[in-house]
């Protein structure tokens, strides 16, 4: 045991202060957040990252970072869904929130390299996805086909919507949505996201696949999936629990032994046999 | 290190210094015909016979609550350090080895300061048993007796004497607060062998039957036994288990705002993984919403999955707390792995 905490004055629950500088509301419930970190220097983060959020007085909870590393600045998406998440939609412009992190593992940006890659996302879990998806559109060199299949539960629930416009006019990339019920301004698919896993046109086995959406979802997903045969380890699982101190130690987020703070939020799916509680 | 003799007079004097040495001293005293640690006033209130304490220790390294971080509310937070010099006086060896399993969780990978600070200004007395509680198993998981964790270890004799040994130059220190003492003698040694010999073994109200580093794999194979369900079904999720348990270590954090509504503080409180809510993410999401799986990851935290992050030693010191604490009596660890080793057969 150390017995010299002077070496050690680094607080790993001291949040860092950051200020919005821009907001708007993606959907009724969804918040879109650019911000800036007050020290000027921009966190240093991978496609897959969390940072704690915090407002002092409120509470901290785990975010999903949307934006890329090749990107300025930080983009959060926030559902308003409870206490914390109420409070932080009603900051304006110039508001500030506490950052820690970035904590957890990321997307297999190297290994993708020269792979083609399919970014399958059920309503929310598209932020997350986001951030690799830019990534690899900034780095459109290094990757083969990107193939997103998004899929929400109803037209008013849609996320980057302008985003997903200008995704569908390049030639680069294909991106397919669907919606779980009919509305009257939709004119695309309807029915849930794994409808459209037949019309992936890439070779699926020997793509990566990542996955992020509700937990109900990833079952159904993960069934299709071994129905197009793609191995085990070609798949990646964005996984969301409570990790509240996301430095492996609160106890939360274990899914069995694994902490997902540290060894997630993405998980190899291969790497998950025998770990009963991720699924 | 040579091992002091104190008569029981003279180790009096001994921990009288200790409370006028002006650090706090937390030791085992009675509290409505049971024993808790609490701040010692008066030697006199020093019960070393004690056969175990209400809560665990952990209380003064891992606090109930602990202020982590001061704020401003909706602005910035500075980083709050409430750590004091402390002597922890007559800690069992069970709860040594638990406190030196969560050095090493709190310090490994991120750098637990709140924890640490506190933990590095404390000095640890530990003390023999010399009661055997009534649900005490610390033999079966080799806690009887420690070698290490603390910094200076007592042994009451037969005759009312003491025995004490510093581990650690902090040890050292706080002999010098002694006052007189005569070197232990050849006999004496004997003595405290004999009754390191005895607590190896009579430490035993449960036994365990198989080895404690057989746990994880025992657990390897036993996910899916009935065990499980049958017991959880009278389990109350009260989390008594968890506070009354040396190596739970699981918290939650909470902001609270100081009556002035300008200012506030980020506070951590003890959390357990039986309580209905511990896995339940905002929106109502429960990962672990079945009281059996919230009942077996306990157990599989204690046999299996703390283990692995910290070099295989199990996270169960046989303190036997959770059983008394248990109203629904399904808590006893040895009950449970025993009916897993006889159901399963290892290959």
């Amino acid at each position: 045991m150390c017995e010299c905490c002077n070496n050690h004055k680094n607080d790993i629950y001291l949040p860092q202060l950051a200020t919005i500088t821009k907001r708007r509301m993606l959907n009724g419930t969804e918040l879109y957040l650019h911000l800036e970190m007050d020290s000027g220097k921009d966190l240093e983060y991978s496609p897959g990252q969390f940072v704690e959020v915090s407002v002092a007085g409120i509470g901290e909870g785990p975010i999903s970072i949307s934006s890329s590393p090749t990107q300025k600045g930080l983009e959060l998406v926030i559902r308003n869904v409870g206490s914390l998440t109420r409070v932080i939609h009603k900051l304006e412009v110039g508001g500030k929130l506490g950052i820690r992190g970035p904590y957890g593992s990321t997307y297999p940006v190297e290994q993708a390299k020269g792979k083609d890659l399919v970014f399958i996302c059920g309503g929310i879990g598209l932020v997350p996805q986001r951030s690799f998806i830019r990534y690899a559109l900034d780095h459109r060199n290094d990757y083969g086909k990107i193939i997103v299949l998004i899929g929400t539960k109803c037209y008013t629930m849609r996320l980057f919507r302008e985003e997903i416009a200008l995704w569908q006019q390049r030639k680069d990339m294909t991106v397919m949505e669907t919606i779980d019920e009919a509305h009257d301004c939709w004119d695309g698919n309807v029915g849930v996201v794994t409808t459209l896993i037949p019309k992936i046109e890439s070779d699926l086995p020997s793509s990566l696949v990542m996955i992020c959406g509700p937990p109900v979802m990833y079952k159904f997903v993960l069934m299709a999936l071994a129905e197009a045969e793609v191995p085990e380890d070609r798949i990646y699982v964005n996984l969301e629990r409570r990790m509240k101190c996301g430095v492996g130690k609160c106890g939360h987020c274990q899914i069995n032994e694994k902490y997902v703070c540290q060894e997630g939020p993405v998980f190899r799916y291969s790497d998950l046999a025998l770990v009963p509680e991720a699924i | 290190m040579s091992v002091l003799k104190f008569t029981r007079e003279q180790f009096e004097n001994f921990v009288s210094a200790m409370v006028k040495s002006g650090q706090s001293v937390m030791a085992p005293q009675a509290k409505n015909g049971r024993f808790a640690f609490g701040p010692l006033q008066s030697a006199a209130d020093l019960r070393l016979d004690y056969d175990v304490t209400i809560l665990p220790p952990k209380k003064y390294v891992l606090p109930q609550t602990q202020t982590l971080l001061e704020f401003e509310v909706g602005g910035a937070f500075r980083s709050v350090d409430s750590s004091q010099p402390m002597i922890l006086l007559g800690v069992h060896p069970y709860d040594v080895a638990a406190i030196s399993q969560m050095d090493e969780l709190f310090s490994q990978d991120q750098y637990d300061k709140h924890y640490m600070d506190r933990r590095c200004k404390m000095t640890i007395v530990a003390l023999d048993v010399v009661t055997p509680s009534e649900n005490v198993f610390a033999s079966s998981m080799g806690t009887a007796t420690v070698r290490k964790g603390y910094d200076l270890l007592l042994t009451v004799l037969k005759d009312g004497s003491v025995l004490a040994e510093a581990a650690t130059e902090k040890g050292q220190q706080l002999l010098k607060l002694a006052g007189s003492s005569t070197p232990a003698s050849e006999a004496d040694l004997n003595a405290r062998k004999a009754i390191w010999e005895s607590n190896e073994k009579n430490l035993d109200k449960h036994v365990l039957k198989c080895k404690p580093s057989y746990l994880p794999k025992l657990l390897d194979h036993s996910y899916e036994h009935a065990v499980w369900e049958e017991m959880a079904r009278l389990c109350y999720s009260c989390g008594s288990c968890n506070q009354v348990c040396p190596t739970c270590y699981c918290f939650d954090v909470q902001d609270f705002v100081n009556w002035d509504l300008k200012t506030g503080r980020r506070q951590r409180c003890w959390d357990g993984c039986l309580l209905e809510n511990f896995a339940t993410v905002a929106g109502n999401h429960n990962f672990r919403k079945d009281r059996a799986a919230r009942y077996r990851h306990r157990l599989y935290r204690k046999g299996k999955y703390v283990p692995g992050k910290i070099g295989g030693q199990i996270a169960c010191v046989g303190c036997g707390r959770c059983i008394t604490a248990c109203t629904a009596k399904i808590a006893n660890p040895v009950e449970v792995y025993n009916r897993l080793m006889e159901d399963t057969e290892l290959g």
